[in-house]
């Protein structure tokens, strides 16, 4: 019990002296965290990290018409969701929410499989 | 412990209608042999491909629903991979699925007759201020 009264103060004595040099990385590490302040929160809803505009809101499909299964068999719903060469296209530019674009992404590899939809077009 | 799947399997285009339905009938017969129901066939029909499978480019699409336990699913698919004349085939569990809407369905049951008392007396009042506002501006 003695010799953890002596310890304390020594544990805290070096701890200050530790925290100054990870000053040094801390603070040009944070340099290019904010770079672009206004720049981030305008990409999340827009292209990936253009600019500070806003692009307009586009709303879920899905959400909106109230779809609630995604079936594989429906080739025609999956097939606005599916680029041309085959490849799905990210949500980014459908404006598809996250849950229903989990659940297209499964339909449509599922069709896939099912020769429904092809793995890649145009080799 | 039944559970619901979809199996939907590709039959090679060049067998005869009756060998496709000599095909249904046997695997149903399988499917009531485990314990299983057969709850719906669909023959979709000839579709393209959308790619080439076993040197076809189109083949006959059946879907068949199934309420059976485990054992009898895997059985099934056994006898698929087997079969010479189907050349794919996918099982989806979908009972999940299904409750999970039918939820989804009673919840907007309930919402919507309060939602409609809503909006019935929302709706009253601005058409009521609509016409009072047109001869004033006017």
């Amino acid at each position: 019990m003695s010799d953890e009264t002596v310890k304390a103060p020594e544990t805290s004595a070096p701890a200050p002296q530790s925290e100054r040099p990870s000053g040094g990385p801390g603070g040009p590490g944070s340099g290019p965290g904010d770079r672009r302040p206004g720049g981030r929160p305008g990409g999340s809803g827009g292209p990936g990290g253009r600019g500070k505009f806003f692009r307009r809101k586009k709303v879920c499909k899905f959400c909106t018409e109230k779809i609630d299964a995604i079936p594989y068999r429906d080739v025609r719903l999956l097939q606005g969701f599916v680029a041309e060469r085959g490849k799905i296209v990210p949500r980014r530019l459908t404006g598809v929410c996250t849950k229903h674009q989990r659940r297209l992404t499964k339909a449509i590899k599922q069709a896939r499989n099912i020769a429904l939809l092809p793995f890649a077009t145009r080799h | 412990m039944s559970r619901l799947y979809e199996v939907m399997f590709i039959v090679r285009p060049d067998v005869v209608e009756e060998e496709v339905d000599k095909l249904i009938a046997g695997f149903t017969t399988n499917v009531t042999n485990g314990g299983g129901v057969v709850k719906n066939v669909d023959k979709m029909g000839k579709r393209k491909l959308a790619y080439m499978v076993r040197k076809f480019n189109d083949g006959n699409y059946i879907l068949m629903t199934i309420e059976a336990g485990g054992p009898v699913v895997l059985e099934l698919e056994r006898r698929l991979r087997v079969s010479e004349p189907i050349i794919k085939f996918i099982t989806v569990r979908i009972d999940e699925e299904e409750k999970r809407l039918a939820k989804v369905k009673a919840l907007r049951g309930v919402r919507r007759p309060s939602q409609a008392a809503v909006a019935a007396p929302a709706a009253q009042a601005p058409a009521a201020e609509a016409p009072e506002a047109i001869p004033a501006s006017a």
